[in-house]
């Protein structure tokens, strides 16, 4: 009987979970079934091709530039040894600290007419405006540039583990085979490492399609800025959430793909622990190659637009930093803390309730809540923004009707639906953690407690939440991070003037005031660099390094 | 006699279509050390474990003491069952010291007594100056010792042990054997364990359950297991030895092809029945004056002794043991004498 009662509980509370993270997609799929509107009509006839070629050239291009870059200084400071390459191996992550937005402000500024580069040339050449031909930043090629130097690290993080895992055994045995190392990098050391890098890659393309900040900024009309204008602009919320249903329709497939490549990458991995293959001795020359390619991305991604960014934030200190200021902090962080919290308790639960209970049910409740990891800002904004405002609606209207009085907007209008959008896309983030740590604690530890009289709930406090202490806080930290980086769900849902450090920084860029946006735009990379810091050491302690 | 501590009735275990334990009847009296023994995915763990509560039993009853703990209608959880455990890879909580691993389940105590009881247990387990060590700084026979104490600490009705040796050297493991077997009957507790190793069960246990497809084959004590054994599977499971056809002349003659063997046999058959015969490595003694002398086949040195295989006809071998100092060559002849103080026969109803 005991044991019955509690089975319901986590089974009830798990699928109440699921179904309410799942609403926003459920909305916005549903709105494919919604009759064909005057606006979407429009939409089809004029814009849509270009969101979906946009959208499609984007992806091509980030493709590539996160595949040069990401395989090629995982190769070198996996497999090559070179003056710099311990530096390096972390240093290439930082990139991953920079939102994609700021990075597209930043180089703007640098790149503009009055910028610091163009009035270098033009003073150094005595050019005058219209003497030379500089490039458009503010172009899609600019917004593949912007996406591909934030986002390759995804791409080094994944091939190089694989490059790492990668046994000596095997290449020695092709080189025995009469092949050459580059021979034997293009026919052993990639195509076992490919699973790895289309994971990467899956991840950055996810990434490149949520974005918001780059192509809007940078006028290239895509689908997140086309939901973004449907709803703003036409104030239509149907047509809206139907261009976001097709931006679904790409995100799942790369998630299927996503999904497919880490399955292929189980059966890529080494028999047996064995010892990593020996690093090749560069000459002088080489080395100096070596070098100079992990130092580009490293300067362009992260060393530039920070020190640009720097530079601009002490320029404009006087006129920034003041009360406003804070209260932007203040608001970010405390808007970031609350939610990171409470998605650290969800994940626990819905952590130990699949532990607990480990069926098929139970599996499937805790993926389907924790989908919305690959869907665009934008797209879940739209889809809790319909469902909340019927809400409110329909309780205003009771309210007036029973009592004569309105309630105004409760969720919709206020930091409740923020708190939700923002959990429906990070939760799997600390889901992740807490499975992947819960994992390694032996069932046998929750026997030992229970036989030596615990209850579920207190085995979980008493034991696991002890041992698991370090990656819950990490967990924490990555979404906190993730929330103050967030943009588009911020933009589309903030109550009336709340703004936070992300939405300020868009709006000062948006004005042109490229060096104001500085301060809060310095302020979101130096805390994306904590988990930078936090994967850095992680990878530092990698079994396989010496 | 006195009323058992656990009384396991019809137990039935199934995972889906898989029905792993069919109907186990157990019973296991006050300060007895039982033993399941069975070769790997017998059930065993499956049924030492629904002991404890871990398991959901499909069909049957579980009492401890005077205590329902499972039958159709309901299940007690672990932490109210009483019955202490030591996990196969001994469960330590990692976070805490071996103080506080030790007086975790002594929550109802007050920190007066539960710092007595833990200098108790750290007394008899010998290791008085390790309290405030982490697991990971101590050692595999340690963290069994360990593990055991905190399994003993609340005095449980029941103490289970799931393979407790499984995770140490082959060294240690008889030494700890002992010593643990002797710790328990100084506590007094009655303990179930569960084991695939012969050796570790004799070390053990007062009475071994042989444990094979769902059954329990036999119960009883180490002797009458090896020397009685029930069927064919308990005689190959246990020991060594070979099973060679014989013939019974009368009721205490069994002619075989290594001669006449004298002895009681246990048939109800008188004569001209064809029947199998149990030959243990010490039912043969190696004397080079014999008339039997049997080829060596096979030799496989122990130190002490040789392990002979001999041959007797072209279907059959026995096993003999030989001090070492007895070396003979493959192929030569070693002379053997029977020396069956029991004879154990198989399949004797068969009329030859």
């Amino acid at each position: 009987m005991i044991i019955k009662l509690e089975i319901d509980r986590w089974r009830m509370g798990l699928a109440a979970i699921s179904l309410l993270f799942s609403i926003p997609v459920i909305v916005i799929l549903s709105s494919v079934f919604h009759g064909v509107g005057d606006n979407w009509i429009h939409l089809v006839d004029t814009v849509l091709a270009d969101y979906v070629t946009h959208s499609l050239i984007l992806m091509f291009g980030v493709s590539i530039g996160t595949l040069s870059i990401g395989v090629t200084t995982a190769w070198l400071t996996s497999f090559c040894d070179f003056p710099g390459r311990k530096f390096f191996q972390w240093a290439l992550l930082l990139p991953l600290a920079v939102p994609a937005y700021i990075i597209a402000y930043t180089y703007t500024g640098m790149l503009d007419f009055t910028g610091p580069v163009q009035t270098f040339l033009r003073e150094w050449f005595g050019w005058r405006a219209g003497d030379y031909w500089f490039p458009e930043i503010r172009s899609i090629g600019g917004a593949i540039s912007m996406l591909s130097l934030v986002l390759y690290p995804y791409v080094y993080l994944l091939s190089r583990a694989a490059f790492l895992e990668q046994s000596s055994i095997t290449l020695e045995a092709s080189r025995s085979l009469g092949m050459g190392p580059w021979k034997s990098f293009f026919y052993i050391a990639l195509p076992m490492a490919r699973p790895a890098i289309i994971t990467g890659l899956s991840l950055a393309l996810m990434e490149t399609l949520a974005d918001f900040g780059t192509v809007e900024y940078f006028g290239v009309s895509t689908f997140t800025t086309g939901i973004f204008r449907t709803w703003f602009g036409l104030g239509d919320a149907s047509a809206a959430s139907q261009l976001a249903s097709i931006l679904l329709l790409f995100v799942f497939i790369l998630i299927i793909m996503e999904r497919f490549s880490r399955r292929q990458a189980r059966y890529h991995q080494p028999l047996g622990r064995q010892a990593h293959a020996q690093r090749f001795q560069l000459k002088p020359g080489r080395a100096w190659l070596a070098f100079m390619a992990c130092l580009l991305p490293l300067l362009s991604g992260f060393a530039l637009p920070f020190s640009q960014l720097l530079i601009w934030t002490v320029e404009t200190a006087e006129e920034m930093i003041n009360d406003d200021f804070y209260v932007l902090i203040i608001n970010s962080l405390s808007l970031a803390v609350v939610t990171s919290i409470m998605a650290l308790c969800l994940a626990l639960f819905m952590g130990y309730g699949q532990r607990l209970h480990n069926t098929m049910f139970m599996k499937f409740m805790v993926r389907v809540a924790s989908m919305g990891y690959a869907i665009p800002g934008t797209v879940i904004a739209i889809g809790v923004v319909i469902p909340f405002a019927w809400l409110d609606n329909s309780i205003d209207s009771w309210t007036r009707d029973q009592f004569d009085f309105s309630t105004g907007l409760l969720f919709s209008g206020t930091l409740f639906a923020l708190v939700f959008s923002y959990l429906v896309r990070f939760l799997a983030v600390s889901v992740g953690s807490v499975e992947s740590s819960l994992g390694k604690i032996k069932p046998s530890m929750d026997d030992a407690a229970r036989s030596m009289g615990l209850k579920p709930l207190q085995v979980l406090q008493k034991i696991h939440i002890p041992i698991m202490r370090s990656s819950l806080l990490t967990a924490l930290l990555l979404v906190f991070v993730d929330i103050l980086k967030e943009l588009p769900a911020t933009l589309l849902l903030r109550p009336f003037n709340f703004n936070t450090l992300a939405v300020r920084a868009y709006e000062l860029a948006a004005d042109e005031r490229l060096a104001d946006a500085a301060s809060a735009a310095i302020m979101i990379v130096l805390t994306g660099i904590i988990p930078v810091i936090l994967l850095s050491l992680s990878i530092s302690k990698n079994r396989y390094e010496p | 006699m006195t009323k058992p501590i656990l009384q396991m009735k019809q137990i039935h275990i199934r995972y889906g279509s898989h029905h792993v334990i069919k109907g186990v009847d157990i019973n296991v009296f006050a300060g007895e050390i039982a033993c399941l023994l069975g070769a790997s995915g017998c059930g065993k763990t499956s049924l030492l474990r629904s002991i404890a509560g871990f398991e959901k039993l499909s069909q049957g009853r579980i009492q401890i003491r005077d205590h329902m703990v499972n039958d159709e209608s309901m299940t007690i959880p672990p932490e109210q069952r009483h019955v202490g455990m030591v996990f196969q890879d001994f469960a330590l909580f990692p976070h805490l010291d071996v103080n506080h691993n030790i007086a975790f389940g002594l929550s109802r105590l007050n920190n007066n007594e539960k710092n007595q009881r833990v200098d108790e247990l750290l007394e008899m387990i010998g290791m008085n100056d390790i309290g405030d060590k982490f697991p990971h700084q101590l050692s595999g026979g340690q963290q069994q010792r360990v593990a055991l104490a905190r399994a003993l600490a609340p005095k449980p009705d029941l103490l289970l042990m799931d393979e407790p040796f499984s995770g140490l050297d082959v060294e240690l493991r008889e030494q700890l054997a002992s010593e643990i077997r002797n710790i328990i009957k100084q506590e007094g507790i009655t303990a179930i364990l569960v084991t695939h190793d012969q050796n570790e069960a004799f070390a053990m246990a007062d009475k071994i359950g042989l444990l094979h497809e769902g059954h329990i084959v036999q119960w009883g004590s180490p002797y009458n297991l090896y020397h009685q054994p029930a069927t064919r599977y308990a005689a190959n499971f246990i020991g060594q030895g070979v099973i060679i056809p014989g013939q019974i002349i009368d009721q205490n003659t069994i002619n075989t092809d290594l001669g006449l063997i004298h002895g009681k046999v246990p048939c109800g058959c008188r004569l001209n029945c064809a029947v199998e015969v149990l030959i243990r490595p010490d039912d043969l003694i190696h004397d080079d004056e014999s008339a039997c002398q049997l080829e060596i086949v096979n030799k496989v040195f122990r130190g002490a002794e040789f392990l002979y295989t001999l041959k007797i006809n072209d279907s059959y071998s026995v096993l003999c043991l030989a001090p070492s100092h007895h070396d003979h060559p493959l192929n030569s002849y070693l002379g053997i004498s029977l020396d069956m103080s029991h004879i154990v026969v198989f399949n004797c109803a068969q009329h030859g």
